[in-house]
């Protein structure tokens, strides 16, 4: 149970982080607050992918010595439990291009999704930032409620101007 | 006028910048075998650039590199990622097959590496060049700054 | 199996850094002034780019170092220097339903990740699959030493040349949003040309924000 725990103690703190996030996206009427909880709740998202792509003993997925010598052969090092992929990949190209790893790695995998997500994620990051801009100019705050209130108060106005408007067309 | 506690922050940054610019490009080509790329060394060298900005004012950051300039190089940067690909497809390869560029067997690394190295150089121009962009729009408002809200 | 024996130090290493970001996320949720939560976001993208290096995903924490830490601080800076410096104060009420709704997910989240392999476990079905034929056939490929490149670069190219695309339209988006900047440089040459013998340093937003 207490090995249950631990091994799974990761996935539960990034999940807490992720509801930090989330929660001050949803509670902080302040536009910028709520930006930067989405920004939190971008950055946990990425360190669960980066969490699943562990694997224990291993280094940066940067190939190290014995790896990088020869195409193939080297070590044996923990090939038992792929030797299924290990068949698939020497039937589709000749039995040349697969290399046995002496050293563990950590999956690269969520590394590179991960990167490109966290450079999008400035960029988009600072679209929202300058609608929030526009939007302080043409309402003069960035409090989700008072532009609410102010949208409603030019809505009543407009409609009762409209009437106005009817009231003397018809007279 | 208040300039003048600014004067070691002035002096650091003159020493800083090229250094900052130097590690960009040194994270750029180093990343073939080291932590690094083009995403990265794109900020950093973008980066420079703000920190010139924010300690000798925008307008002279945009004498040195103006606004035309930064959206060009994000332009740029996109086109030649697409260009390579484009290379691929004339070299009778698949789009962004970077094994055609010089019609290669399988094992042939000489496309590889030309290869990501124009893509990688293209993700350079284009995150700096986007950043840059960013940073001059949200620069180039003129705010208004009540001294009380602080 | 997998965290059976791998060192305690690596585990207090973890501890002590998901524990950081928690305090400070808690922080920024109850902060009210907006400079002290883009400095403390900043410190989050800092303190998560630590536990990247530390779970061995070198390029990503290089990346949040650098763009999380560094471009997304000066971008919130600029917007908050152009909107306001305090968030109104919440009501303690209405805070509780979404209170009440993370809650909820969280503890829906964390049932979901009892069916999830253990963390580190090599042969769980993500690590085993596309990612460890990447380590495996990268070096014949392409010859290249960091495997994130090649991926990044060749194996995932149509990815990252979409990505590129994405940043360069949100700089677009950016500027035609807020202008493209020259206008300030207009505006104060123009100043200059009005007071001549002051002409270094007109406060502009940014040299405030170094002095704050």
């Amino acid at each position: 149970m207490l090995l249950f725990i631990l091994e799974r103690a990761n996935y539960w703190a990034v999940i807490g982080l992720m509801m930090i996030g989330l929660y001050i996206t949803f509670a902080s009427g302040n536009l910028i607050k709520r930006l930067v909880g989405l920004s939190l709740f971008q950055t946990s998202i990425c360190l669960f992918y980066v969490t699943l792509g562990i694997v224990a003993g291993g280094t940066a997925p940067i190939l190290m010595d014995p790896d990088t010598s020869g195409g193939h052969g080297g070590g044996h090092g923990e090939e038992a439990p792929h030797a299924a992929i290990d068949a698939v990949l020497t039937a589709a190209s000749g039995g040349d291009r697969v290399a046995d790893l002496v050293h563990t790695y950590s999956n690269p995998l969520p590394h590179v999704l991960m990167l490109t997500a966290i450079v999008v994620g400035v960029a988009t990051l600072s679209v929202g930032l300058a609608l929030i801009v526009r939007i302080r100019e043409a309402y003069g705050t960035i409090e989700a409620d008072e532009v609410r209130e102010i949208d409603m108060q030019t809505a009543i106005a407009q409609e009762a101007e409209q009437e106005a408007a009817e009231k003397e067309a018809l007279a | 006028m208040k300039s003048d506690h600014h004067v070691i922050l002035r002096v650091i940054t003159k020493v800083l910048i090229p250094v900052i610019v130097l590690y960009g490009l040194y994270v750029q080509f180093h990343g073939d075998f080291g932590p690094g790329g083009g995403f990265q060394a794109g900020v950093i060298l973008a980066v420079a650039v703000i920190l010139y900005a924010l300690v000798f004012g925008v307008p002279s950051a945009m004498r040195a590199v103006p606004p035309a300039f930064t959206r060009s190089l994000a332009a740029v940067g996109v086109l030649l990622y697409a260009g390579v690909g484009f290379w691929a497809l004339l070299q009778g390869g698949q789009y962004l097959e970077y094994q055609a560029l010089f019609q290669e067997e399988p094992g042939g690394h000489h496309g590889q590496h030309v290869g990501i190295i124009l893509i990688e150089l293209g993700v350079l121009f284009g995150v700096s060049g986007a950043m840059l962009t960013i940073f001059y729009a949200f620069a180039g408002r003129v705010a208004e700054i009540r001294d009380e809200d602080w | 199996m997998a965290m059976s024996e791998p060192d305690i130090g690596m585990a207090l290493v973890n501890i002590v850094l998901l524990g950081l970001l928690f305090v400070v996320g808690i922080a920024i949720a109850r902060l009210r002034s907006l400079f002290a939560i883009v400095m403390l976001s900043g410190i989050y993208s800092l303190v998560s780019a630590v536990w990247y290096v530390a779970v061995d995903a070198v390029d990503v924490g290089f990346t949040e170092a650098a763009v999380g830490a560094g471009m997304s601080t000066a971008v919130l800076l600029g917007a908050m220097l152009l909107t306001s410096r305090t968030a109104k104060p919440e009501k303690s009420l209405r805070q509780l339903g979404p209170l009440l709704v993370c809650i909820a997910t969280g503890i829906m989240l964390i049932y979901a990740t009892v069916d999830l392999p253990a963390v580190g476990d090599p042969n769980s079905p993500a690590n085993t699959g596309v990612g460890l034929t990447y380590l495996r056939v990268a070096w014949f490929d392409t010859g290249i030493e960091n495997v994130v490149t090649p991926v990044l670069g060749s194996y995932r190219g149509f990815d990252t040349l979409g990505e590129t695309t994405v940043v360069f339209v949100a700089g677009i988006a950016v500027a035609l949003l807020l202008g493209f900047g020259e206008r300030s440089l207009a505006e104060t040459i123009r100043n200059e040309d009005k007071s001549l013998p002051k002409a270094t340093t007109k406060p502009d937003p940014e040299n405030e924000e170094t002095d704050a």
